[in-house]
């Protein structure tokens, strides 16, 4: 689990991925970060909410090689024939991409303390706030993980991954206006509705589960498809 | 060591595997011989337990793929098709993945590593990235990741294919090397190949198994038949007439013209007619200009089980 984590971590820092990842992700927040600053509105909480967006753009890119490359150029045989079990791998690759999104929000870092420097104070909200991103960003590399598992192309894998969080982060939206048991089901698969009680500062028990348990779903459900890919197709 | 029993593989509707049965025992070293799409890869990948099968069994050291796919996959190395390589990575960072992936112990990872290295003459290359590398070297480097690990049986998916010449003389010294205390089935279309390294050979032909048996009496059998080829001036329907009558031809065959009033001619026996064929066609003044023996080759057996196979049909 961990060999397969490491060499994800290798890999995409090797690659220009990473880096063009975290690029992205600075000017994102810049672009928000800055006019509010000015307007000494430093609450970066709010920012936080931003950034939850962002992760749909971000973490599509991130997670598009993590299985289907092994599919491409052949290396699945070796994992699959390996000793490891295949949910050491998936965790494995999980683990890999996850590490990145620390990296990132890690960097991200940087606009709180401008705001301390400059005399604000690291609110226990935003310590809230941060604890929700980064469960949502295990929630949505989860799905971009098994988005890569569904195809051994990577742009279709990041397209799948991109609509399903775009889907995910306007359910809560269309749940009220479609009702009816699909508004349910809309409303169950709403992360940023969970999302929004951390970036309102609260650290509420039952998201902190349900968004650990989502992904512990998802890394499972990747796990069968796999599986039942190898039996179906081959 | 290896045991396939009944074993079936169908992809839809293809059958790419039909109810194969063979045996491989500790220490032996077989070959798996066939044309393309005859079930050779996918045999392997069921075996390595890369692809469930659709109905049979195969068992590695008692070990059953289905139940106890962890304790066959620690014995088995695998050089699958297309090496498995992450071309990122140097060499020497492949390798060290792979071991941890097989579960070496981290102690022991370098000096594998190193003894793998110079087996299969990667040692000059270990810093190199692997896509950097010629297709050659790609090769070996997947036959080091099929070694990693030390486990007891091989299964090599035409470990040969891409290489020069002198490289594959090399290969195979390797192999041979490796299968003075292993169990390996290595899987080639290049009959030389196998009977070359091979003590046994399994030829497989539209997922089914054609013939078995070991190289020397697969050859041995053909042996037994000499083939003439000769060019002899003269009337040519007399000139068969005249050998067909010879005790021990089995058959003759009027080939090309090749110059004024002469033609090649292949003669198959079950004894050695060199002699009759001479004087008998002296008598009928029908002078040879050539005469040139032909044993029958792996290659010829090959073709003919594969055709039969195919004719049969
Ligand atoms: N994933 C797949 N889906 C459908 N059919 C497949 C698949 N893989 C292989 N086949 C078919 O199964 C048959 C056997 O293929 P296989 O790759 O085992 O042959 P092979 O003996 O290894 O041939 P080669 O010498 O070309 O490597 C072929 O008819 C092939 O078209
Ligand atoms: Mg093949």
């Amino acid at each position: 689990m961990w060999t397969i984590a490491k060499r994800e971590i290798g890999s995409y820092f090797k690659s220009p991925i990473a880096y063009v990842l975290i690029g992205l992700f600075i000017l994102l927040i810049s672009i928000f970060f800055w006019p509010r600053l000015q307007a000494s509105r430093g609450d970066f909480i709010t920012i936080l909410g931003d950034m939850g967006f962002f992760l749909i753009f971000i973490v599509p890119i991130l997670t598009m090689r993590a299985l289907a490359e092994d599919r491409k150029n052949g290396t699945e045989v070796l994992l699959m024939t390996s000793p490891t079990s295949l949910y050491k791998i998936v965790v494995g690759k999980f683990i890999g991409a996850y590490t990145v999104f620390l990296v990132i929000t890690g960097i991200s870092f940087i606009y709180p303390l401008i705001i301390v420097i400059m005399g604000g104070v690291f609110t226990i909200q935003l310590t809230g706030g941060y604890i929700g991103f980064l469960l949502l960003g295990a929630a949505f590399i989860a799905i971009g993980i098994l988005a890569s598992a569904v195809t051994e192309n990577q742009i279709i894998s990041a397209i799948i991954s991109f609509v399903a969080l775009l889907v995910m982060w306007v359910a809560d939206t269309l749940a009220t206006t479609v009702g009816g048991i699909v508004g349910v089901i809309l409303e169950w698969i709403s992360l940023i509705s969970r999302y929004q009680v951390f970036t309102k500062g609260i650290l509420g028990l039952a998201e902190v589960v349900y968004l650990l348990s989502f992904t512990i779903v998802i890394l499972f459900l990747t796990v069968r498809i796999i599986e039942r890919r190898r039996w179906v197709q081959g | 060591m290896i045991e396939i029993i009944n074993l079936t593989k169908k992809y839809g509707q293809i059958v790419a595997v039909n109810n194969i049965s063979f045996t491989v025992k500790k220490g032996e070293i077989v070959g798996f011989l066939g044309p393309n799409g005859a079930g050779k890869s996918t045999t392997m990948n069921i075996i390595t337990g890369y692809l469930p099968s659709t109905a049979g069994t195969v068992k590695v050291d008692g070990y059953d793929i289905l139940t106890q796919p962890k304790e066959v996959k620690k014995r088995i190395g695998y050089l699958p098709e297309a090496p498995p390589l992450y071309r990122d990575m140097t060499v020497t960072e492949y390798l060290r993945f792979v071991s941890s992936l097989k579960g070496v112990a981290r102690g022991k990872q370098q000096g594998q590593m190193a003894d793998i290295m110079e087996l299969v003459g990667l040692t000059d290359h270990r810093k190199r990235l692997i896509d950097n590398l010629s297709k050659g070297y790609r090769q070996r480097v997947g036959l080091a990741q099929a070694l990693v690990g030390n486990p007891e049986v091989l299964i090599l998916d035409e470990p040969t294919v891409g290489l020069d010449p002198k490289q594959i003389i090399e290969i195979r010294r390797v192999i041979k090397a490796l299968a003075e205390e292993r169990t390996i089935i290595l899987s080639s279309h290049i009959l030389p190949e196998v009977s070359a390294i091979c003590e046994r050979v399994v030829i497989i032909n539209n997922g089914v198994i054609a013939a078995e048996d070991t190289t020397s009496r697969l050859s041995d059998d053909i042996n037994q038949f000499l083939k003439l080829t000769m060019i002899i001036m003269g009337n040519q329907e007399k000139i068969v007439k005249t050998i067909k009558t010879i005790d021990g031809v089995k058959y003759i065959e009027a080939a090309a013209k090749t110059e004024d009033n002469a033609y090649k001619y292949i003669i198959e026996s079950d004894k050695d007619v060199r002699e009759q064929v001479f004087y008998k066609l002296a008598k009928a003044g029908c002078p040879i200009l050539e005469s040139k023996p032909s044993t029958m080759t792996l290659e010829d057996i090959f073709i003919n089980v594969v055709t039969q196979g195919t004719e049969d049909k």
